[in-house]
């Protein structure tokens, strides 16, 4: 489960993970609101350059680009012919319209940018980081609790799933497109959703009997220091520069 | 003192299956005593009933010598008493092994860097320095049960149970819980179905059948016999001789 980016000295790394949640957060959200390409050209721009950066591996960074363009291309086969305007040219009997194209041009602008900016950002840091970083910045106790126990005990339950399929193999089990592999999969499914439901009541169980009465404390504090703070601001800045880009007449 | 009294418990699962069947058991302070019997006799049942995790239908539990009776009853209890889960999976859930062992005492109340301190002063004494920032689900078998017992041991509690400590373990990791629990002071109960190990760490061994645990039994002289390679081959196996050595002084 772990992205491969983790590990690392570059900025982005060392930046206080609140601080890179914040950024993000307010960068995808000036980007997604974004329509003009004065502001949509340079955040694309930005979001490359930090991630050259950030010294990121390359290959890694752009397999996770084609899943995200995967779905891009996919609109540019809808969207160049079916936006209203003018026709711009013929491509046989269909007519491509410029608006078409344009809007499909500002989706994958803003996806990518989006995308590489949460990279860096983001999938630098473990997940447990994340989900500290999360609980300080004000998301709900509950909501990282979910998050939190489902990353660790996804593990576990992948083991189980594939402890199941070996055993339903090593029976003869072959899947086909017959109501028998249907059944199997079905019966599977449902024997890991009990084990996954009998593993949190033990689990919960563990958690009572170390006194756990509701509240979670936390070991390890954040540090937010000076050059925390620069890095933080430049970045801001760039924010803002973008949202001045697309909203000042 | 007493630390455990319990007094005609019974139990029944939901399905109806009756597992504690008007059961007396007993532990005084500084006592060593292992569960041994066949699986489903109750063992871990008796275990989730002694920190109030299952209500029993009938009888008395007296623990630290309070009655205990409802929920907020064993809340105190689980501060007291340690419980080392079957499965080490079941008892890390947090994220690094600092996390984990320090959860215990934080929830006792203690200031973070009070916590910590216990937490990596427990890591030292079971010989898991460096252990601090590994990832929980990322350890071995074997590190994951030392780990569990350090969560539990964190706690300082008066009395531990532990449910199966040595299966799955090899020798040096067994070899290695058994240092660490001669070497604190404290009585606990062991369910396990290795006699070596009970013989090793326990003063007495109690069966357990038909949902009672069965307090007076015969001791019955008996040589162990057994073949492998090299036999004529001078050696000594030194589980036999440490319980011979015990029955002789019994």
């Amino acid at each position: 489960m772990e992205t491969g980016f983790e590990q690392g000295m570059s900025f982005a790394h060392r930046l206080d993970p609140r601080a890179r949640l914040l950024v993000a957060a307010a960068f995808s959200v000036v980007v997604a609101l974004a329509n003009r390409f004065q502001a949509l050209l340079p955040a694309a721009v930005g979001a490359v350059m930090l991630v050259i950066l950030a010294g990121l591996p390359t290959g890694a960074v752009t397999r996770r680009l084609l899943v995200v363009n995967g779905l891009v291309a996919l609109l540019w086969l809808f969207l160049p012919f079916t936006v209203r305007g003018p026709s711009w040219f013929h491509l046989g009997p269909l007519s491509v319209t410029l608006e078409g194209a344009l809007y499909a041009t500002r989706i994958t602008l803003k996806s990518n940018a989006i995308v590489l900016v949460l990279i860096v950002l983001v999938s630098t840091m473990p997940v447990y980081t994340l989900g500290r970083a999360m609980r300080t910045l004000w998301v709900p106790r509950k909501i990282v609790q979910l998050f939190s126990f489902t990353y660790r005990y996804v593990h576990v339950i992948l083991r189980e799933y594939q402890r199941l399929i070996t055993a339903a193999r090593v029976r003869g089990f072959r899947p086909r497109t017959n109501l028998h592999t249907y059944r199997t999969y079905a019966l599977l499914l449902g024997m890991l959703l009990v084990k996954s439901y009998e593993r949190a009541e033990r689990v919960r169980a563990a958690m009572l009997c170390r006194g756990f009465q509701g509240r979670f404390h936390d070991l390890t504090d954040f540090e937010f220091r000076a050059w925390d703070a620069a890095v933080a601001g430049f970045l801001g800045l760039g924010i803002v520069a973008l949202a001045l880009l697309e909203w000042l007449p | 003192m007493t630390l455990i009294l319990l007094e005609g418990i019974s139990f029944s699962y939901p399905d109806g299956r009756e597992v504690l069947k008007d059961l007396d058991f007993r532990l005084e302070e500084g006592e060593r005593i292992g569960l041994i019997g066949p699986n489903g006799s109750g063992k871990t049942t008796l275990f989730h009933v002694i920190m109030g995790l299952l209500t029993p239908d009938s009888g008395r539990i007296e623990i630290l010598r309070r009655e205990r009776r409802v929920e907020k009853d064993f809340r105190d209890v689980r501060q007291k008493i340690g419980l080392l889960f079957q499965d080490a999976d079941d008892q890390l859930f947090s994220p690094t092994v600092l996390d984990d062992v320090a959860f215990g005492p934080l929830n006792q109340g203690k200031r973070t860097d009070e916590a910590r301190a216990i937490a990596c002063e427990t890591l030292r004494s079971l010989g898991l320095e460096g252990f601090e920032g590994r990832v929980t689900h990322k350890l071995s078998g074997g590190e994951k049960k030392l780990v569990a017992l350090a969560t539990v041991l964190a706690m300082k509690p008066d009395a531990l149970l532990l449910d199966e400590p040595t299966t799955g373990l090899d020798t040096e990791t067994t070899d290695r819980i058994i240092e660490v629990l001669a070497g604190i002071d404290i009585g606990y109960v062991f369910i396990s179905h290795n006699m070596d190990f009970l013989a090793r760490t326990t003063h007495r061994i109690h069966g357990m059948e038909n949902g009672r645990v069965l307090i007076e039994e015969e001791r019955i002289v008996h040589t162990h016999v057994h073949a492998h390679d090299h036999g004529r081959l001078v050696h000594s196996h030194r589980d036999a001789e440490a319980r011979a050595t015990r029955s002789d002084n019994d």
